[in-house]
C-alpha cells in the first residue's frame, strides 16, 4: 500500500503547479497594479493576425500593434491564450484587459463589449481556382458552393445571397485546399486571410471587387471605458507617427482602403518583408531533403508538442494506474457500497466517448463553477478514462491468482490486507504488465484528443505546422513517424521488464540487460 | 496428564444443504502425531481447514494452542471477535497444503522469511538466519536462492514446511501433503515430518499414506461421511478395528 500512496503523492505534487497556474489565470486583471496590459487572442492558424512562427515566437501584425499600444501606455504587454469561443466571455470574467483577434466591430457585439477605434479596415476577398471566369458580384455565385469560416462577416454575407451553397470551415487552409481539389467554387474571407493563405498558392487567384467593409476593433469590458480611452489615445499616436502604417506595410496589409480611412499616402512606407517571409514557406521545393529542411525549421514546435504529449500521457497513465487499481480492489474485494460504485463508474466511463468526456471536463464543468486548465482537463480526462480500462485489467489479474496463494498467506498469520499487498498484488502486477503497456501505447495515441481542449500537443503541432506550410500530407507523415518513435521505447521497456520479472525461471540465468533483452 | 493442546468438540459444518461435518470431536496431546484417514469426501480436509479457520465453523468449539474458537448452535451472526481469534490462532498454527502454495514470484528464502517479516516484524537478519536454519532442517540448505519452479515437488513441499515452521507454530496441520507428489518423492517429505515428531512437534495429518499413518502416528482417526468412526492406536486399527466400516476401508492394508 505504501508504494501506491507514494505514487498518489507524486501525482499530486506534479499536478500542483498546474492547479496554481489555473488560479493565477483566474485572478481578476483590472484592479491590480496596472503595469501590465493583458491581451487575449486565439493564436492557432491565425496568420497574419497573431500567431506563433516557426521558432515558436509570437508574431503577427496585431501582436505588433498591441505591443506598440502597450508601449505608448507604458505598460508591459502580457499575452493570454484563449479559444476563439471563449475570448469575449473571458473578458466579462476579468481574465484579461482586452481582446485583439480580428474581431469585427458590429452593433450586436457592441452590446456585449466596448470597442476601441478601428485599427484596421478591410473587406471580404473572393478567391477561386486559377482560370475561373471573373466574378463581379456575389449574386453571380448563385448555385455555387462557396466556403468560409465559422462566425465571420463573410458567412453572414453569403447567407444573405440567394442560392449560394455555403460551407463553413474551422480552418481557412482546408477551405482553400478544397478550392484546389474542386470541392468548392470559391472561398470568401477577410482580405488578410486571403492574402496569407491563398495569395502564395499558384493554383488560386483573387477575383472580383472588395466586398463589404470590415473594421477590426480591440474589445474591452463595458465596465472600463477609461481603458478604451487610453487605448484609443495610444492608437492615435501610432497612427500619427506613422508607426501603424509601417507595421501594416511590412505585413503587406497597407491597402488603398486603409490609406483612405487614415488619410495617409497610399503607397507602403516599408517593403513587405514579413509577408515575403511567410509566403516563402509555401514555395514548393523539389526533393525530400528540401522538404525535410522546411520541416526542420519547425523543430521547436514539434519538440514542445512531443514533450507535452509525453508529459500528459505519462501523468495520465500514472493516474489511470492508481485509480484503476483502487477501482479493481473495490470491485473484487469491496463491501456493499464500494462494489456497485466501482462497477457503475467502469461501465459509464467505458460506455461513453473519450472526446465527449474531455469536452465536458473542459467546456462543461465551468458551468458549475469548476474551471480546469487545459492541461489538467486533458490529464484528468485521459487518466480517468483509462482508469476504467486499467481496473478491468487488474481485476482479471487479481482473479487469475490461484485461491491457494491467499490461503497460504492467511495460514501464515497474515491479514487479508497483508496477503493482498505482499502476495496477491505483486503476482497480479506481473500478470497485467503486458496489457498495461499495451494500454499505455494506445493512451499515447489517444492523447492526440487533447488538442480538442486547446493544448498544442504533437497533433496540435501538426495542425499548426500544416496550416502554416499548406502541407497536410508531408507534415502528417512526419508527425505519425514521431508518434511511432516515441512509443517504441515503451514497448521495449516492457519486453525487458517482463523478462526480468518472469516467474517461471527453471534455470538461473543472468538478468537480461536492457538492450539485449529486447524483442525476444 | 497435562491438558491437551488441541481439543475439538461437537464441530459442525455444512455447505448449503450438504452437511460435511456432523458434530466432530477429538483431542490431541502435546507432541502427538495424529493421522486422519478416510475415503474421499468424508470431510477430513474440511475438518482440517476448520481447525485454522480457513473455513468458518457453523457450531462447536475448537481449543488449540491457547486460543478458543466457539460458536453455539443457531447463532446466526458471527461473534465480531471471531476473526480476531482466528487470526491469533493462525499465528500459532502452521499449515501445509496439498499443492504447496509456495509464492512463485519469490525465492525459497523470501517465501520462508515473508511472514516473519510482515506479521512478526522481525528484523531481516534475524528472519533470514532463522529461515536458513529451518531450510537446513528440511534438507534445503543450498536452495535458498532458487525459485519454487526450479525445485522438485518434494523439495517444494519441504520448503512449504520450512515456511510454516518459521512462524514457530505450536501445532502443524497437513492437508494431504504427499498427494500431489511422485511416489519417489513422498518419503523425503514424510521423513521431515517424522523428524519433527521426534523433536516433539504436535502434528495433525490428513493423509492417504496408510503406511505412513501406521508407521509414524501416535494414533489414527478414521472418518466417514462427516463423522469420526473410530479413534484407535495405530496398530490396533489395522489388527482389530472396532468398527465394521473401518475394517471395510482398511481391508486392503490388513
Amino acid at each position: 500500500m505504501k508504494r501506491f500512496s507514494l505514487l498518489c503523492l507524486i501525482a499530486a505534487i506534479l499536478c500542483t503547479p498546474l492547479l496554481f497556474s489555473d488560479l493565477r489565470a483566474a485572478d481578476p486583471a483590472g484592479d491590480k497594479d496596472s503595469s501590465e496590459l493583458k491581451w487575449a487572442a486565439a493564436v492557432d492558424s491565425n496568420a497574419p493576425f497573431a500567431f506563433y512562427d516557426a521558432h515558436n515566437h509570437l508574431t503577427g501584425f496585431e501582436f505588433e500593434i498591441i505591443t506598440g499600444i502597450a508601449r505608448h501606455m507604458t505598460r508591459d504587454p502580457k499575452f493570454i491564450q484563449n479559444s476563439w469561443d471563449g475570448l469575449i466571455p473571458g473578458l466579462g470574467r476579468g481574465l484579461y484587459d482586452c481582446v485583439i483577434c480580428g474581431i469585427e466591430i458590429t452593433a450586436e457585439k457592441g452590446q456585449e463589449v466596448l470597442f476601441t477605434d478601428p485599427y484596421y479596415i478591410t473587406f471580404e476577398q473572393l478567391v477561386v481556382a486559377k482560370g475561373t471566369p471573373p466574378v463581379s458580384s456575389l449574386a453571380e455565385l448563385s448555385g455555387r458552393k462557396i466556403g468560409t469560416l465559422e462566425q465571420t462577416a463573410a458567412l453572414r454575407m453569403l447567407e444573405e445571397t440567394p442560392n449560394v451553397v455555403v460551407k463553413s470551415y474551422a480552418e481557412e487552409i482546408n477551405a482553400y485546399n478544397d478550392v484546389c481539389n474542386g470541392r468548392l467554387y470559391g472561398v470568401l474571407l477577410d482580405f488578410p486571410i486571403a492574402k496569407y493563405y491563398a495569395g502564395p498558392n499558384p493554383a488560386l487567384e483573387f477575383t472580383g471587387p472588395p466586398f463589404g467593409k470590415i473594421t477590426y476593433g480591440i474589445a474591452v469590458s463595458r465596465s472600463r471605458p477609461e481603458l478604451a480611452k487610453q487605448i484609443n489615445a495610444a492608437l492615435g499616436e501610432m497612427v500619427k507617427s506613422g508607426e501603424l502604417r509601417d507595421i501594416l506595410s511590412r505585413w503587406g496589409l497597407w491597402t488603398p482602403t486603409m490609406a483612405k480611412a487614415l488619410k495617409q499616402q497610399a503607397d507602403p512606407s516599408l517593403p513587405d518583408t514579413e509577408y515575403k517571409a511567410f509566403a516563402a514557406q509555401f514555395e514548393q521545393e523539389g526533393g525530400i531533403i528540401a522538404r525535410l529542411k522546411k520541416y526542420f525549421v519547425y523543430w521547436p514546435v514539434i519538440l514542445q508538442g512531443c514533450i507535452l504529449t509525453l508529459e500528459i500521457s505519462i501523468l495520465s497513465m500514472v493516474l489511470a494506474i492508481v485509480v484503476g487499481f483502487l477501482l479493481a480492489l473495490m470491485r473484487v474485494y469491496g463491501p456493499f457500497p464500494l462494489k456497485p460504485i466501482a462497477i457503475l463508474y467502469i461501465e459509464i466511463v467505458r460506455g461513453t466517448p473519450l472526446l465527449v468526456q474531455l469536452l465536458i471536463l473542459f467546456y462543461g464543468l465551468p458551468y458549475i463553477g469548476i474551471k480546469l486548465t487545459p492541461f489538467l482537463a486533458g490529464m484528468l480526462g485521459l487518466g480517468l478514462n483509462y482508469a476504467a480500462y486499467e481496473a478491468e485489467n487488474y481485476r482479471a489479474g487479481l482473479l487469475a491468482i490461484p485461491k491457494g496463494q491467499m490461503e497460504a498467506a492467511r495460514a501464515l498469520g497474515m491479514t487479508h490486507r497483508q496477503g493482498l499487498v505482499h502476495v496477491v498484488v505483486p503476482q497480479a502486477f506481473r500478470m497485467v504488465l503486458p496489457p498495461v503497456t499495451n494500454d499505455f501505447i494506445s493512451l499515447l495515441k489517444d492523447s492526440s484528443l487533447v488538442s480538442a481542449v486547446t493544448l498544442i500537443d504533437l497533433t496540435g503541432a501538426y495542425t499548426r505546422i500544416a496550416t502554416q506550410t499548406f502541407d497536410y500530407f508531408g507534415t502528417g507523415l512526419l508527425i505519425a513517424a514521431i508518434y511511432l518513435l516515441i512509443g517504441l521505447p515503451f514497448v521495449r521497456l516492457t519486453g525487458w521488464l517482463e523478462k526480468r520479472l518472469s516467474t517461471d525461471r527453471r534455470t538461473p540465468e543472468p538478468k537480461p540487460s536492457f538492450w539485449l533483452g529486447l524483442g525476444a | 496428564m497435562s491438558e491437551p493442546i488441541v481439543e475439538v468438540s461437537n464441530l459442525r459444518k455444512s455447505y448449503g444443504d450438504v452437511t460435511v461435518l456432523k458434530g466432530v470431536g477429538f483431542s490431541v496431546e502435546q507432541g502427538d502425531l495424529v493421522s486422519i484417514i478416510g475415503p474421499s469426501g468424508c470431510g477430513k480436509s474440511t475438518l482440517l481447514r476448520c481447525l485454522n479457520a480457513l473455513e468458518t465453523l457453523d457450531s462447536g468449539t475448537i481449543r488449540m494452542a491457547g486460543v478458543t474458537l466457539e460458536r453455539s448452535e443457531g447463532e446466526r451472526r458471527l461473534d465480531p471477535r471471531f476473526h480476531d481469534f482466528a487470526h491469533e490462532l493462525r499465528q500459532r498454527v502452521g499449515m501445509v497444503f496439498q499443492q504447496f502454495n509456495l509464492f512463485p514470484n519469490k525465492t525459497i528464502l523470501e517465501n520462508v522469511t515473508l511472514a516473519p517479516l510482515v506479521v512478526n516484524k522481525e528484523p531481516r537478519e534475524v528472519a533470514e538466519e532463522n529461515a536458513l536454519r529451518q531450510l537446513e532442517k528440511v534438507g534445503l540448505a543450498g536452495f535458498a536462492k532458487r525459485y519454487p519452479a526450479q525445485l522438485s515437488g518434494g523439495q517444494q513441499q519441504r520448503a512449504a514446511i520450512a515456511r510454516a515452521l518459521a512462524m514457530n507454530p505450536k501445532v502443524m496441520l497437513y492437508d494431504e501433503p504427499t498427494s500431489a507428489l511422485d511416489p519417489m518423492l513422498v518419503d523425503e517429505v514424510l521423513s521431515v515430518m517424522k523428524a519433527l515428531d521426534a523433536e516433539g512437534m504436535t502434528q495433525i495429518v490428513v493423509t492417504h499414506e496408510i503406511r505412513f499413518a501406521r508407521d509414524a502416528s501416535d494414533y489414527i482417526i478414521y472418518m466417514e461421511q462427516g463423522e469420526i468412526v473410530e479413534i484407535s492406536d495405530e496398530d490396533e486399527i489395522f489388527t482389530s478395528p472396532k468398527d465394521e466400516r473401518t475394517r471395510r476401508f482398511l481391508h486392503r492394508f490388513i
